[in-house]
């Protein structure tokens, strides 16, 4: 990607926010006195915080780079991770799950999960969870290091090291409340950073209608109906072959829209922790409901560039076109020679011979009418170089984003956008090493390693453990630098993990039958069986290794996301009836006396009557599941 | 806890508002930006969002 020039007003800007972070937490670090204060927040932040920083925690760099990259290669459709996959379970874990997670007095999920069952299921969810979120915040980080490399030319150690830094800074003197304040920071950053991008592309399009008008162009250019990309459920109903995404509705709705969302919306400590850091029991349930609703329009902000940019590529005259992969300046240099000094008689042969000096793939027909038009000596070298970047045929969707923000943003909006996108990314790291702090300091280290220690000593383990977490991020990201097939594997271990464990929390919630032997032998079994799902089936078009089929390939799927989707239906099912039969057939543990509080037949129902309307979260979960289907009815 | 969060907020949005809107007066660089002056237009919604910020927490303290 081309380097984009920043002026001093960006800087400042930049500069300014991260004296914000820093000073946010040094001006909260004289209220933590205990481990509370520092590792859960003591339950004593309103429900508006709450309620952002629950969106903010999700909303990482990555979702905005991959929402807007998705948008280009699905359209609206893109937008069921948010209408389908997100809103119901978020008002599910609001009216449902968040009495027992709060009134529990859990300090974490595996807590909970320790008080429900046993220490078994709570070591299995620790351990998982903890390696994921060291590895989460060391994908952002590496992201984060590589986007300036690339965009601004800084070293990426350095920047590794000194964004890493500035995080540290902020979550060692505050914690997680310092997390959760500069989580809503960003929020506001991405929303007021973005809006103008989203705004200026559309009007460069010629509004909504037109931008719709130039996705049917694509769509059909494409071989796919008009309507695939601007319409959300028609092109799914009419099955994999009819859809850019590839999937069928049955896996869409069962795989993404129950068992990924409800497995990670419910049961994720990330978000989970930002609800229970809400001051009261209304505050904590209210908390998942405040949230959704940002959430539910997010797919205007972040979904619609990725729109914006396909619609640009078919009016020629914007000059624009989805970024190619970034490559070195020395290539390209070497690719102007080549095309220079090709023969205009054999076009063709010179065009490929610029594709080998590049080392990608060119549409040669393009390149090989330039070599004539070169040698007619029509063209600069300036020009030659651009046509040459606009006849890389490969796409790196991943680049939209920037794309749009580096041809609408003058200087100063420039930097109020960068800097968005750079706090979100340090967001992530933070977001991720306070639930790992949280998890590691009192799940692992107070349960099985140093017990019955003071409180204080803990609260000292807490920030030792930040340090660790940071460092260990560091590591987790020059591993995912190192490896091009490093984020595929992780990604792929979040899937097995994350698939199974919605049935856990299911059966464990509403059933009191439930056993922690079930739990844990039916939870482990889940993991094992994604595992096996997945060497056993492949994607079109994927060869058999990280993307699965490397036993032998059983069953092959149209597309990467459908393979998912029905990797996740298949993990959770098994874990729900080995759960259930196992139950059946082992022993209870604990009596209904134990389990008050922690099962919904055994919890008194919480009374919202006397409430008014807009605190009863079953009321307003309704209205919002409305407005969520009035939604998927109108881009229907 | 302790720290209202909309001080910070409020103070960074104003900051950036006032930042934008002074850079956007002088520097009406509007090419990339559709002939709009987006800088001067976004900088005064900012500044009115921090200023909005700032009167919640301000309202906050007084009834402390």
């Amino acid at each position: 990607m081309q380097a984009i020039q920043l002026h001093f007003i960006d800087y400042t800007i930049l500069i300014a926010y991260v004296a914000f972070v820093i000073g946010i937490g040094w001006s909260l670090s004289r209220y933590m006195k205990t481990s509370a204060d520092f590792l859960t927040s003591a339950r004593s932040i309103p429900t508006w915080v709450t309620g952002l920083a629950f969106i903010s925690a999700n909303l990482g760099a990555l979702e905005l780079v991959g929402m807007a990259a998705s948008g280009a290669k699905y359209g609206i459709a893109t937008a069921h991770f948010y209408w389908v996959g997100a809103i119901p379970a978020m008002i599910f874990l609001a009216v449902f799950m968040m009495p027992f997670y709060y009134g529990s007095k859990a300090r974490s999920v595996p807590e909970y999960l320790n008080m429900r069952f046993d220490g078994r299921v709570r070591c299995l969810n620790s351990i998982a969870f903890a390696v994921m979120t060291i590895f989460a915040s060391g994908i952002s980080m590496n992201a984060l290091a590589k986007l300036l490399n690339q965009l601004l030319g800084w070293n990426y150690d350095l920047a590794l090291w000194i964004c890493s830094g500035v995080v540290l800074l902020y979550v060692l003197k505050g914690g997680l409340t310092s997390a959760i304040y500069t989580e809503v920071l960003q929020f506001f950053m991405i929303v007021l950073g973005f809006a103008p991008v989203v705004y200026l592309g559309l009007k460069d399009v010629g509004g909504w209608h037109a931008m719709n008008h130039s996705l049917k162009t694509a769509a059909v250019e494409n071989g796919f109906k008009d309507n695939a990309w601007s319409s959300a459920w028609q092109p799914l109903l009419g099955g994999p072959s009819q859809n850019p995404m590839g999937v069928d509705w049955f896996a869409m709705i069962f795989g993404l829209g129950f068992v990924l969302s409800f497995g990670y919306w419910c049961t994720n400590f990330l978000v989970v922790q930002r609800a229970m850091a809400a001051k009261n029991m209304g505050a904590a349930r209210n908390t998942p409901i405040v949230a959704s609703v940002p959430k539910m329009f997010f797919p205007f902000l972040v979904i619609v560039p990725g729109m914006i940019a396909v619609a640009l590529t078919s009016m020629p005259e914007k000059d624009y076109r989805i970024p190619p992969p970034p490559i070195a300046a020395e290539k390209y240099s070497a690719a102007v020679t080549a095309l220079k000094g090709a023969d205009a008689a054999n076009a063709d042969a010179g065009a490929k011979a610029v594709a080998a000096a590049l080392g990608t793939d060119v549409n040669e027909k393009a390149v090989a009418a330039m070599i004539i038009n070169a040698h007619a000596g029509n063209l600069t070298d300036d020009q030659i170089k651009n046509g040459i970047y606009n006849a890389v045929s490969a796409k790196d969707y991943d680049g939209v984003i920037l794309s749009l923000v580096k041809k609408y943003c003058p200087a100063g909006l420039l930097g109020l956008a960068l800097t968005a996108l750079l706090a979100s990314f340090m967001s992530g790291m933070a977001g991720n090493v306070t639930a790992f702090n949280t998890v590691w300091t009192y799940d692992l280290y107070q349960a099985y390693l140093v017990k019955n220690k003071s409180d204080n000593h803990y609260f000292w383990a807490g920030k030792i453990t930040t340090v660790l977490g940071i460092l260990l991020s560091i590591a987790a990201a020059y591993f995912a630098s190192m490896y091009n097939n490093a984020m595929d594997i992780i990604q792929l271990v979040f899937g097995f993990v994350n698939a199974p464990l919605f049935a856990t929390f299911l059966l464990g919630m509403f059933w009191r039958r439930t056993t922690a032997t079930g739990a844990f032998l039916g939870l482990f079994g889940g993991i094992a069986s994604s595992a096996v799902f997945h060497a056993l089936t492949l994607a079109k078009g994927n060869l058999p290794g990280v993307k699965g089929g490397y036993l032998h390939v059983l069953q092959t799927f149209p597309s990467d996301m459908a393979q998912n989707f029905w990797l996740a239906s298949f993990a959770f099912t098994v874990c729900f009836v080995l759960t259930l039969v196992i139950s059946l057939a082992t022993a209870r543990t604990k009596s209904d006396d134990e389990l008050k509080g922690l099962v919904y037949s055994l919890t008194p129902k919480i009374k919202d009557e006397q409430s008014v309307w807009y605190h009863r979260p079953a009321v307003t979960g309704i209205i919002l599941l409305i407005v969520c289907l009035i939604l998927n009815w109108y881009f229907w | 806890m302790g720290l209202d969060i909309r001080w910070p907020i409020g103070l960074m949005f104003t900051l950036i508002g006032i930042l934008l809107t002074g850079y956007g007066a002088v520097n009406a660089g509007v090419s990339r930006s559709l002939g709009i002056n987006i800088n001067l237009i976004w900088g005064v919604v900012l500044l009115a969002f921090g200023a909005f910020m700032l009167l919640g927490a301000l309202k906050n303290h007084k009834k402390n």
